[in-house]
């Protein structure tokens, strides 16, 4: 899936990294617990999360994951958003909440491989 | 490759937000060396959570980080409280870390768990009162520009 379709599925600005959004990512993983993100790796793509601080952009770039998504509303700072641009991540933020988006973008195909590790 | 690359890094204790900036910047160098991905994210995803463990639980510390060929190893140091009981501290989903840190999205318990997930050797050295050495090493596959 394209990150733009991940910006569309879930109506979410794009903060920044609008010239990545036609990068293509495999899998996701959703949570507000960074070291349960940093457990189950396997070239996930996007990182849904409704925790706002710099170790959220640092887990991505420890996963080398692509994408950020902010839920329920959560604003990254400026400083948050340096980082990300810094490291080529995209960073998107939707009013969805974190069931809900986890839910829209497995149900149009983006999948986790975070079975085969857990 | 003739020489081991030696990198020493302060990891202050008092900024929850700069730490991990260590692990980043290990990174970027591994990247520059040529080591693959694989190697690189193993490495700096177990040294990230050493990083964050001595902010959280000991007050800060060091990490110095040898490169070779065909092994890369960190030795986060610190002198904070230490570990009363290690195989306790080893298992997933044992932390103490406070509520506040739980809000900042670590203290689940899966710290020293990754780290020994991601590595091939895995060594703690604690004295209660003086502080904890953790060694990690990650063997490469040798691709690598070295
Ligand atoms: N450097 C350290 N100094 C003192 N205690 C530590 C250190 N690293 C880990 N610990 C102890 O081991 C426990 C488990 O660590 P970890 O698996 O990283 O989980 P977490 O950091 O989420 O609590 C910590 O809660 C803490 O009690
Ligand atoms: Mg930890």
């Amino acid at each position: 899936m394209k990150i733009r379709e991940i910006a569309s599925l879930l109506g979410a600005d794009v903060l920044c990294g609008e010239s990545q959004l036609d990068e293509e990512v495999q899998s996701a993983c959703g949570s507000d617990m960074m070291s349960d993100v940093l457990a189950f790796v396997k070239d996930q793509g996007v990182l849904i999360t409704g925790l706002v601080n710099p170790q959220v952009i640092r887990t991505a770039m420890m996963m080398d994951m692509h994408c950020v998504v902010f839920v329920r509303s959560k604003r990254p700072t400026a400083e948050m958003l340096e980082l990300a641009k810094e490291h080529h991540i995209a960073v998107l933020a939707s009013c969805s909440r974190m069931y809900e988006a986890c839910g829209k973008l497995y149900a149009s195909g983006l999948g986790s491989e975070a079975c085969a590790n857990g | 490759m003739a020489e081991t690359l030696r990198f020493h890094y302060e990891v202050d204790g008092n900024n929850f937000t700069s730490a991990g900036a260590a692990s980043v910047e290990v990174k970027r160098k591994l990247r520059q060396l040529g080591f693959d991905a694989e190697t690189i994210r193993r490495v700096s995803i177990a040294m990230y959570e050493g990083e964050i463990n001595m902010v959280v639980h000991a007050r800060g510390g060091s990490a110095d980080v040898y490169v070779d060929k065909d092994c890369i190893t960190i030795i986060l140091a610190d002198r904070g409280p230490g570990i009363p009981d290690i195989s306790l501290a080893m298992q997933e989903g044992y932390s103490t870390a406070p509520d506040n840190i739980r809000a900042l999205g670590f203290g689940a318990g899966m710290g020293l768990p990754n780290m020994k997930r991601y590595t091939d050797e895995m060594k703690i050295e604690t004295v209660l009162g003086k502080g904890t050495t953790v060694t990690i090493k990650v063997y490469t596959n040798g691709a690598n520009k070295l």
